[in-house]
């Protein structure tokens, strides 16, 4: 067992380190959350700068160990979030290098790593999400093109996507798992409405998307017709597994800063919030060493993350929602107040148990993968 | 960074757990207990009484030299006959009973341990010992928790180098830990001072504890690191029996994994194993005080919980004396008390948190 880098990836690190000290204090101020186009350009505006500085590529093409470094260093020197370039970087970019044929990576991914084109996943509906394959957006062939109607929901971005990777059903005939297809769909297809939802946290951070017999072209099919579960189930392990990585780092920033507000404002000399806080330490630095323990191992096994990613996801959520709630013991009746950062934080830190697959349905996946239980219902 | 086992290392482990399984296998475990129970006689004793038998018969799977070299330490090849030699305190013989009392430690067993290496692990070769490092040490306890080991595993091995036999385990060492000291009667050597002990009728049928006024030292790292170890073993342990029984078990027509409400109990006892188990690893390579607060942490919850979970999952069975279920709960919770408890651990970390770590 090792937990030290080559000298190569320490050069990595401290190239990196000292581009972020120069290009962190030029960019510009971020925008509000409600802005959404603000945000959008702000986003794309940051891969365009990973991207000339040459680290636009970091989650795709560099070791597991490279990639943890970068992760680790950009969120400790606090830069942008990978915001509105989530699913494309993430899971889309990743689904489409394994799954895609040569003309789709050279059309896809190069706008993703360059900033030009943002990506939403249009996976859930009104009566599809935790039972994800029973979803029954229709699809049918006519020509070149497939035909889709129905309706998508909690589609993050959508407003300002440019593609959506999209589930539809293909085989209405065959098993529920068996009918479905993974379709790139261009979101200025005619046909298309998105309807923003507001979250609880107040801004409109997802939408309704409708569909109503939108041509998209057979050549935008990644994977076999019918075959959509199998691509389904590599960006899902992508989305569990590697995607909340970062934000391990994140969170024990904010821990540090806790502990710092609590010293000033004499919370800490209570010794139960003192404890919960390094109880918190603990749990943090146990889903770092998580992290390289499973980055590790898909190392070994060659890529994409297995099962592991969904115990990281399980006990992640959880412990984040614990961050933000010992952030609001530390604040006091400040804790109500929306213009306080960890106040609109602990609200969508509500939302991590859900997204990405509920908490039972972890457990689920875990029971039956990991440790062979019987399926269950 | 390559943060997984390297073959040594896998050696080394897989060499343990059939080492140990050959010589305190559950049967032996359950002949402990039922010894202990009957107030102590024969008491704890190894399931192979000639521990030396099977001679040459290599537990590590391949490997490197190191790991081949220490899982042939551990598997006992050149020595024999181990099982009856008696260690200065004099071995409870397999007749030898005594009307009342704590377990005895078998001191057979304890040869056989210090024949295999586990408490020289970490003595450097120039002096006799195996030569290998708190990583390697972390594998090993994580095993002896695995199969419930009994005796001052942790204060023995510590003091291997420091107090003569202790490396070769013909000297027990017992050591005072907090208010407590485990295995004080059947020691040959305490650390600490033991004035005032008073017994405690222990909870945990395999381990007498005294309680002792004396004032707290710092608890050494180590000690803490290789008691987190332990309760790794049995944090993955009852995950293993947890998911077997679930398996198997039937009720309403179907085995009981298929509901999901147990499914989810037995998911849960792995997140915390297994988050656990990065934990200590981690904490083995850095030897870093607060990695190995924190490792404690996450160890102690993922042993205690898991072996309450497990409880569960094993409904009215897991309540019966006869159940190995209850043993790991209970020795989880002894060494919940060792070196400060969590509260310790908790305040380490707490004192970690400062404005340089923003
Ligand atoms: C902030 C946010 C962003 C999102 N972004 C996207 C996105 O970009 N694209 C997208 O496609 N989707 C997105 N989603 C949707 C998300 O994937 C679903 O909400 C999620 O999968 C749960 O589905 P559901 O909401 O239909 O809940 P349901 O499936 O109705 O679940 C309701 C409750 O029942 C439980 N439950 C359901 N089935 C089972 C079972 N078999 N066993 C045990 N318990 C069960 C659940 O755990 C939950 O507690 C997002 C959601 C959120 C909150």
């Amino acid at each position: 067992m090792d937990l030290s880098y080559t000298p190569e990836e320490e050069e990595f690190r401290a190239r990196l380190r000292e581009w972020l000290a120069r290009t962190l204090p030029a960019l510009p101020p971020r925008p509000s959350p409600d802005d959404w186009p603000g945000r959008r350009a702000y986003d794309l505006g940051w891969q365009r700068r990973l991207y000339e500085a040459g680290y636009a590529g970091v989650h795709w093409d560099a070791t597991p160990s490279v990639r943890l470094i970068f992760l680790e260093e950009t969120e400790k020197a606090g830069a942008p979030y990978v915001g509105a370039n989530f699913v494309g970087l993430l899971h889309a970019g990743p689904t489409i290098a394994a799954e895609g044929t040569d003309a789709q990576r050279a059309r896809w991914l190069p706008p993703i790593l360059r900033g030009e084109e943002v990506w939403c996943q249009g996976f859930s509906e009104p009566e599809a999400g935790s039972d994800l394959a029973a979803l029954r957006t229709r699809a049918w062939r006519d020509g070149d093109d497939y035909v889709v109607s129905g309706s998508k929901i909690w589609t993050s971005h959508a407003e300002v996507a440019d593609w959506c990777e999209l589930l539809v059903r293909t085989g209405p005939a065959a098993p529920k798992h068996r009918g479905i297809t993974w379709l790139a769909l261009p979101m200025d297809a005619p046909g298309i409405t998105v309807r923003p939802l507001r979250t609880l946290a107040g801004p409109a951070e997802f939408a309704e998307v409708f569909l109503d017999e939108v041509r998209v072209p057979v050549a935008n099919r990644v994977g076999d017709e019918n075959d959509g579960w199998r691509v389904t189930m590599v960006t899902l392990s992508f989305e569990r597994g590697t995607a909340f990585a970062g934000e391990v780092v994140a969170c024990r920033r904010v821990l540090a800063e806790l502990a710092v507000e609590a010293r000033k404002n004499g919370r800490w000399d209570d010794p139960a919030l003192r404890r919960r806080l390094g109880r918190l330490n603990a749990e943090f630095r146990a889903l770092w060493r998580l992290t390289q323990w499973n980055v590790s191992a898909a190392e070994a096994s060659g890529g994409v993350p297995g099962a592991g990613g969904s115990v990281f996801k399980l006990r992640y959520s959880h412990a984040r929602q614990d961050l933000y709630d010992a952030a609001a013991e530390v604040l006091g009746p400040d804790c109500l107040d929306l213009d306080r950062p960890w106040t609109p934080d602990r609200l969508s830190s509500l939302a991590y148990t859900i997204a990405a697959g509920t908490s039972q349905v972890q457990h689920s996946i875990i029971a039956e993968r990991i440790l062979g239980l019987p399926k269950g219902r | 960074m390559r943060f997984r086992l390297t073959d040594d290392q896998r050696a080394l482990r897989d060499g343990v757990r059939e080492a140990l399984a050959r010589r305190f296998d559950g049967r032996a475990l359950r002949a402990a207990v039922e010894e202990a129970d009957r107030g102590g006689g024969a008491g704890v004793r190894g399931g192979a009484r000639g521990t030396g038998e099977g001679p040459g018969r290599s537990a590590a799977g391949g490997g490197g030299a190191g790991g081949a070299r220490a899982a042939a330490a551990l598997d006992g090849r050149g020595h024999g006959g181990t099982g009856s030699s008696g260690g200065p305190g004099g071995a409870g013989g397999p007749g030898e009973g005594r009307a009342a009392g704590p377990p005895r430690l078998d001191r057979g067993l304890w040869r056989a341990l210090g024949d295999l290496g586990f408490f020289a692990l970490r003595v450097p070769e120039t002096d006799g010992g195996v030569g290998l490092g708190l990583t390697e040490a972390v594998l090993v306890f994580e095993e002896a928790g695995r199969a419930l080991l009994p005796g001052p595993l942790v204060a023995t091995h510590l003091a291997a180098g420091a107090v003569p036999g202790a490396a070769t385990g013909e000297t027990v060492v017992a050591a005072v830990d907090g208010g407590l000291v485990e295995w004080l009667a059947e020691a040959d050597a305490v650390r600490g001072d033991t004035t005032g002990a008073v017994p405690l009728r222990s909870l945990d049928p395999l381990t007498p504890l005294h309680r002792v006024p004396a004032a707290r030292p710092a608890p050494d790292p180590v000690a803490i690191l290789l008691t987190a170890a332990e309760q790794l073993g049995t944090a993955g342990r009852v995950c293993e029996l947890a998911a077997q029984h679930a398996r198997a078990r039937e009720q309403f027509g179907r085995p009981i994994g298929a509901f999901q409400a147990v499914a989810h109990l037995c998911a849960g006892i792995l997140v915390r194993a297994e988050t656990a188990r990065a934990a200590v690893y981690a904490a083995a390579v850095t030897a870093d005080p607060a990695d190995i607060a924190a490792a404690r942490i996450l160890a102690d919850e993922a042993a205690v919980r898991g072996a309450r979970d497990c409880l569960q999952v094993h409904g009215g069975m897991g309540f019966t004396w006869e159940s190995e279920v209850h043993l790991h709960l209970k020795r989880a919770w002894v060494r919940t008390q060792r070196a400060g408890g969590v509260t310790e651990s908790e305040e380490v970390l707490a004192a970690a948190l400062t404005p340089e770590t923003v």
